[in-house]
């Protein structure tokens, strides 16, 4: 807090953007984290978190400044697009449960069946990587992180203070990491289609918030818009889990990584 | 070359999975966004109704 006070009051203001900005960023990159770690495990969705962390670190450390001209949107559109593909499958099981169509995923004996299949063959089951898990949480961290990388350097380089800049970014993801660290046991009490029918609802959402922006589109209210689209999105969903529910159906045996 | 091949369609599955008319929806509705943007018009409202179409149309087939 004293810090706070001997700033200036541009100084003030720069701390101020650059740490709700990066908040911004990080507890988007969170809520992908936290999703998949739920869902797919933590030692993949860490993994991929960690390894994101490096590239980021690798990439700001041999292009420096020059970062702020790398082609973000097409990173969007390709990261969003990916995102899409994934989050609409994941989506497209979890209703498919939640009407009954489909049976429910008994996870815990699938669970116990690969980690006696894992130490029939002689390998540690927590050591194995879910691929799903890990490139979903690298991608949403890795493009997070970026853009938290761009907006350190520009918001920095206007005032010529990037190590400011980059103390509130810091601060930003510390306290909102923090607050993931605090959510995280009582989301894995949530039951497990549930879980999995929110990451497909996040993913969705945050597949069409970067896919758009990526193709060259804004949304109205930029990052806000996202506090739209999800509900938009769960509620249709549950629609369509009524729909469902309500239209006789055959058994399906539909595939995907959920 | 079948070693090849073999990553190909691992890739493949992998990310385009069981349902690959929604890959290819997503792919074209994309696309449409991206057309519209250049024009100059908002095309922000593009995705969402796609997205919810293309759900709607994977959950019809897999429950047929």
């Amino acid at each position: 807090m004293a810090i706070l006070k001997r700033m200036s009051g541009p100084e003030l203001a720069l701390v101020v953007s650059v740490f709700l900005a990066c908040a911004v960023e990080a507890v988007e990159a969170l809520t992908i984290v936290l999703a998949v770690g739920t869902t797919r495990g933590w030692h993949s969705a860490l993994y991929g978190c960690g390894s994101a962390t490096l590239a980021l670190a690798a990439l700001i450390a041999a292009s420096g400044p020059a970062l702020t001209r790398l082609p973000v949107n097409s990173l969007r559109l390709v990261v969003g697009g990916l995102l899409l593909v994934f989050g609409l499958q994941w989506l497209r099981k979890a209703i498919l449960r939640a009407a009954g169509v489909q049976a429910m995923h008994d996870e815990a004996a699938t669970f116990a069946s690969s980690s006696a299949a894992a130490r029939a063959a002689g390998e540690r089951a927590g050591a194995r990587i879910d691929a799903y898990g890990f490139v979903v949480s690298f991608k949403g961290v890795l493009l997070e992180g970026l853009e938290v990388a761009v907006i350190v350097l520009t918001f920095g380089a206007n005032q010529h203070r990037i190590p400011l800049a980059a103390a509130a970014a810091i601060a930003a993801i510390a306290a909102v990491a923090l607050a993931g660290l605090a959510v995280r046991a009582p989301l894995a009490r949530v039951p497990e289609n549930t879980m999995k029918f929110a990451v497909g609802v996040m993913l969705t959402s945050f597949g069409t918030f970067w896919g758009t922006q990526g193709a060259g589109a804004s949304w109205p209210g930029d990052d806000a818009a996202l506090l739209a689209i999800i509900p938009v999105v769960a509620l249709a969903s549950l629609v369509m889990v009524l729909w469902l529910r309500r239209a006789p159906v055959a058994a399906t045996t539909a595939g995907g990584p959920a | 070359m079948s070693r090849v091949l073999a990553i190909c369609r691992s890739v493949w599955r992998f990310i385009v999975g069981d349902d690959w008319i929604t890959a290819v929806g997503i792919v074209a509705a994309l696309a449409l966004t991206a057309l519209i943007a250049q024009t100059g018009t908002g095309a922000w409202w593009v995705m969402p109704p796609a997205v919810l179409a293309l759900l709607a149309l994977s959950l019809r087939r897999a429950a047929r």
